[in-house]
């Protein structure tokens, strides 16, 4: 999947072998093993990949979204009967023939009568309807928040205008802290506890499940299963003030043994920095101010108020799904991040070109 | 009050002479200061409409604005705070300064005349309610071109509208906007009852009472209950932001849902608010053109009344991901879904008047026409948001985006706009050009289609609310391209309608008094009506009199011809009761709704405009009350 423009876009084609267009055709029913695969392959690597249907709860990877979109298609049958039926009727009572025309007040005193009975029978008839839909409803509602025993447990807290990732584990060795890509093991329940560290957001992945809010003072939680590995595209849904529009995420469901060493990579600390340039982008990231708000583990940078970035290189996109990760985008948003996400809470810092290639260099290297 | 023995009453004058003689009596004084003083609910609600259809414009440029925006994936045409703003201000516009003021504006004008009176109850209060929407409106417009506008949504959640969130004045200005239309639409909603309990004609009894007029009783008695919750909540917030409370703060105690239960338990009813006012004019409008009276008159009126019941204990299904237990969430499901039962009955009501009735296909037909296959649609997209599962996708989604733009401007501006055409020659004693109007409706139809069924599905394949842009790669461009070509196609719709009216005021075919043979006592004066309404008070004996007694009403006589007079009747058999004098112009409503004004803005920047802003509202209000006694009183 891509997050952003054209070019992007285009790479991932190459890289899959497959045009924009085919891409999509890739994403039915029949082609899901080639695309299970090729994604599995893929899952590593970067840029990751994946297709059309990426936001869209029409087309469920999850066990959740699937339920829900079973639900919502016998609502849709159910609607498009009745407004079909209205609209005939409608057109009917409108075309056709009438007596001509006599006094407003010579009412057909059998039609009245019988129109009468006619109406109180729709309307028991809408009632059970109703009532019907209420319960395959109330139905649908158990099965998408049912809660499971077991399930890998995550923490995500929103903030303006990204989202931090904690996987909290017994052990602090075991726990680690992540920004914007949420991983995850197919077939395996996972629970997210949603909390805010300021205004209300909504977390939302519609391929996987259905949204829930993240409010501050209170804990959320919502559970969902991915059926396939894939990249899903997640975005905030509640109105969170200037960026909401670039408050987006992704959700990286991997097969278990690959979350596994996945989870053991991610456990350690940041790779100290392989040459020169690297370590003089280290230290200037500390006296340009940036490890004020940034945290990079086994580093003396331990910001709390930005996005952790102990392993920013491995990610697909900075800015919370607002660019892809490459050298040249983290320089722009590096040089200016007004620009990029106006009214965000990066501050542009002032920066000799030759200082902002070090700290790029630097940051490429924490994999 | 008691009779003075030589009191020129009018069963003593001819026909020329009582006319001529109400009118004096009753006219609006000439001048600029005779405009401002004027109590004649006549003016006041022409006045309403028109400022209610300014902000209509307003608000509708915007929402161009935004659909330009939305073209195209990564346009620079507004920025991320523009945007934000003229979401806000649209959803405001809309729903606080368009669609409850219209509503209100047509029952200010139309009820009294419906019922048979010669003005509303309480019509200082009438006047005083029109400048408090005026001031108000134009307030949060200023503070809008002034770059103050707010920018944190119609709902304005907490903490996002929190000082420390929001610390610019916006929030405040928005909050105090919601103060002023709270009084406005209050003071209306109680004029309302009032003058459909007490000030009917003769004989009309509750079973005889107009479906608008009903629909009118009903939306009132919602603004009664639903507009204190939202005065609660917006005055917290502002208390909050100016003095340091923390009713919204969750570290302290408070808790941002709190904002979210008051908002919605004011914020569904306000559907319905705009709601039912629709369904009284497609009632009105469906019988004179399908030519026979609805049918069904009791299972409407109790539909209406159900509906506004049902209205209040549905508002959880605005909050079904704000991680409420289960279960509630699934009885208010069932509830949210029970509404569609009174709405279903209604709309079966009207398709059987029009399957048995003889349709005449005038404008205002076709607006009902339109209505019904557009809010049926709007309805039953109603019914999926109510459930849990399916809103926990489409919630703040452009599904509901298009849901209730079906619901509102299905159920509410198609009603009005045909209200417009069924009323006009009422208003301006000028008909509306028939052509422009089919035109206009062909337009608006085929235009409010195109830009939001699209939505739907833009909703579904995941595009957020309230985003002001997006990327290319999210395949929702063609779908935003076509729905921003239908906006400017419905948009064009109302620049026809504005040309109508424009050109149909000159040059439009004089009315006379009942152009459509309609059956309701409207139609019963001349058009547009005299000051004094009707020169005798027309007595009903039937539920259409104008179709009953074709040829002559009968009257009753023995009101006073040289004071300002209306006639109280019974409130459930609208027996006469007791003569009562209705007050005199005054300058006082316009001094009051100034000096609240000055107290409001001075509130938003300091909390002293309490202490200073006090003394001239209680100056004018003494002013306004100032007993002056009736003449013979002094003699």
């Amino acid at each position: 999947m891509s997050f952003v423009g054209q070019p992007f876009r285009l790479r991932i084609g190459t890289f899959v072998g497959l045009t924009g267009s085919a891409c999509e055709a890739e994403c039915d029913k029949t082609s899901m093993q080639v695309r299970v695969q090729r994604v599995l392959v893929l899952c590593m690597t970067w840029p990751l990949a994946a297709c059309a249907g990426q936001q869209s709860a029409l087309d469920p990877q999850g066990l959740q979204s699937e339920q829900i979109r079973h639900t919502l298609f016998l609502f849709l049958i159910v609607a498009a009967i009745v407004w079909t039926a209205v609209v005939i009727v409608l057109g009917v009572g409108l075309l056709r023939r009438k007596r001509a025309a006599d006094q407003p007040l010579d009412l057909h005193q059998p039609f009245e009568r019988r129109s009468g009975r006619v109406i109180l029978a729709l309307g028991i008839a809408t009632t059970v309807v109703v009532l019907g839909l209420s319960l395959v409803s109330y139905a649908g509602q158990r099965t998408v928040f049912a809660k499971d025993e077991k399930t890998h447990t995550l923490k995500i807290i929103g903030h303006q205008w990204w989202w931090e990732v904690r996987y909290e584990a017994d052990s602090p060795h075991q726990s680690f802290v992540t920004a914007n890509e949420i991983r995850i093991p197919t077939g395996q329940p996972v629970k997210v506890e949603l909390e805010s560290a300021d205004v209300i957001h909504s977390f939302w992945v519609p391929s996987l499940t259905g949204k829930m809010d993240l409010i501050p003072g209170q804990k959320n939680e919502l559970q969902f299963t991915a059926k396939n590995a894939g990249i899903y595209r997640g975005q905030c849904a509640e109105f969170c003030g200037i960026q909401h529009a670039h408050m987006a995420f992704a959700v990286i469901a991997m097969s278990p043994d690959e979350f596994g060493r996945w989870r053991d990579h991610e456990n350690q600390s940041a790779s100290n920095p392989a040459d020169q340039l690297g370590k003089q982008g280290e230290a200037l990231f500390r006296a340009r101010g940036c490890a004020l708000c940034h945290n990079i583990s086994g580093t003396l940078a331990g910001g709390q108020l930005g996005p952790d970035l102990t392993h920013i290189g491995s990610r697909t996109t900075i800015a919370a799904g607002t660019l892809p990760n490459t050298p040249a985008t983290l320089g722009a948003w590096i040089a200016d991040p007004q620009h990029i996400k106006p009214g965000n809470l990066m501050p542009k810092m002032p920066l000799q070109s030759d200082e902002l290639i070090a700290i790029i260099h630097y940051l490429e290297q924490l994999k | 009050m008691a009779a003075e023995p030589n009191e020129l009453r009018d069963d003593v004058l001819n026909g020329l002479q009582l006319s001529t003689q109400l009118e004096r009596v009753w006219r609006t004084p000439s001048g600029l200061v005779g405009a401002l003083m004027s109590v004649d609910h006549k003016v006041v609600g022409r006045r309403y409409i028109l400022t209610a259809f300014a902000f209509l414009l307003l608000g509708g440029i915007l929402a161009v604005l935004m659909r330009i925006q939305l073209a195209g994936p990564e346009k620079t045409f507004l920025s991320a705070d523009k945007y934000n703003q003229v979401f806000t201000m649209h959803g405001s516009t809309m729903m606080f300064l368009f669609a409850v003021p219209v509503m209100e504006a047509f029952a200010v004008y139309l009820v009294p005349l419906m019922v048979g009176t010669r003005n509303i109850a309480f019509p200082r209060l009438n006047a005083f309610s029109y400048w408090m929407f005026l001031f108000g409106g134009c307030f949060l417009w200023t503070s809008f071109l002034f770059n103050v506008g707010p920018d944190v949504g119609w709902f304005s959640y907490v903490p996002l509208s929190s000082l420390q969130f929001t610390p610019t004045k916006r929030a405040d200005v928005w909050a105090q906007m919601i103060t002023f239309t709270e009084v406005a639409a209050l003071a209306v909603a109680v004029e309302i009852v009032v003058t459909v309990f007490k000030l009917r004609a003769p004989g009309m009894t509750l079973d005889r009472i107009p479906l608008f007029v009903w629909a009118m009783l009903v939306t009132a008695f919602l603004v009664m209950f639903a507009m204190p919750s939202i005065m609660v909540a917006s005055t917290s917030l502002i208390l909050d932001r100016l003095v340091n409370t923390r009713f919204y703060d969750s570290s302290s105690g408070g808790h941002p849902l709190l904002w979210q239960h008051l908002f919605w338990f004011f914020g569904h009813p306000e559907v319905y608010i705009i709601f039912i006012p629709g369904t009284g004019m497609v009632s009105a409008i469906l019988a004179t053109f399908a030519r026979r009276p609805v049918i069904g008159y009791p299972v409407v009126i109790l539909s209406l009344i159900a509906t506004g019941f049902l209205s209040f204990g549905l508002w959880v299904h605005h909050m079904f991901v704000t991680g409420l237990p289960q279960l509630g969430a699934a009885l208010f499901t069932a509830s949210s879904m029970l509404i569609a039962v009174p709405s279903g009955l209604q709309i079966f009501c009207w398709l059987a008047t029009l399957w048995d009735g003889r349709p005449v296909y005038r404008t205002p037909l076709l607006f009902v026409i339109g209505f019904i296959v557009i809010f049926v649609l709007g309805g039953l997209s109603g019914v999926m948001v109510a459930s849990v599962p399916i809103d926990t996708q489409v919630h703040d989604t452009y599904f509901v985006v298009a849901h209730f733009h079906y619901v509102l401007i299905g159920g509410a501006v198609f009603p009005l706009v045909g209200a417009v055409y069924y009323w006009f020659p009422k208003i301006a004693g000028r008909m509306l050009s028939e052509r422009l109007g089919r035109w206009n409706f062909w337009l608006a139809f085929i235009g409010f289609n195109v830009a939001f069924f699209p939505m739907h599905i833009l909703g579904l394949i995941g595009m957020p609310r309230r985003v002001y842009t997006y990327t290319a790669d999210m395949d929702w461009a063609h779908l935003n391209l076509v729905s921003s070509g239908g906006a400017l196609v419905f948009a064009f719709s109302f620049a026809l309608l504005l040309a109508n009216v424009v050109y149909s005021l000159r040059k439009g075919a004089l009315a006379g008094d009942n152009p459509w043979d309609a059956s309701t006592l409207e139609w019963a004066t001349s058009s547009p009506p005299p000051p004094q309404n009707f020169d005798r008070i027309p007595v009903v004996k039937h539920r259409d009199p104008l179709w009953a007694d074709s040829e002559s009403l009968p009257v009753v006589a023995g009101l006073s011809a040289e004071r300002r007079e209306v006639l109280l009747t019974s409130l459930a058999e609208a027996e006469p009761q007791i003569r009562e004098a209705s007050p005199e112009p005054s300058i006082w409503p316009l001094l009051a709704a100034i000096a609240t004004t000055i107290f409001f803005i001075g509130s938003i920047f300091t909390p002293w405009a309490v202490l200073w802003g006090t003394p001239p509202m209680a100056v004018t209000l003494i002013g306004w009350f100032w007993p002056t006694g009736s003449k013979e009183d002094e003699e």
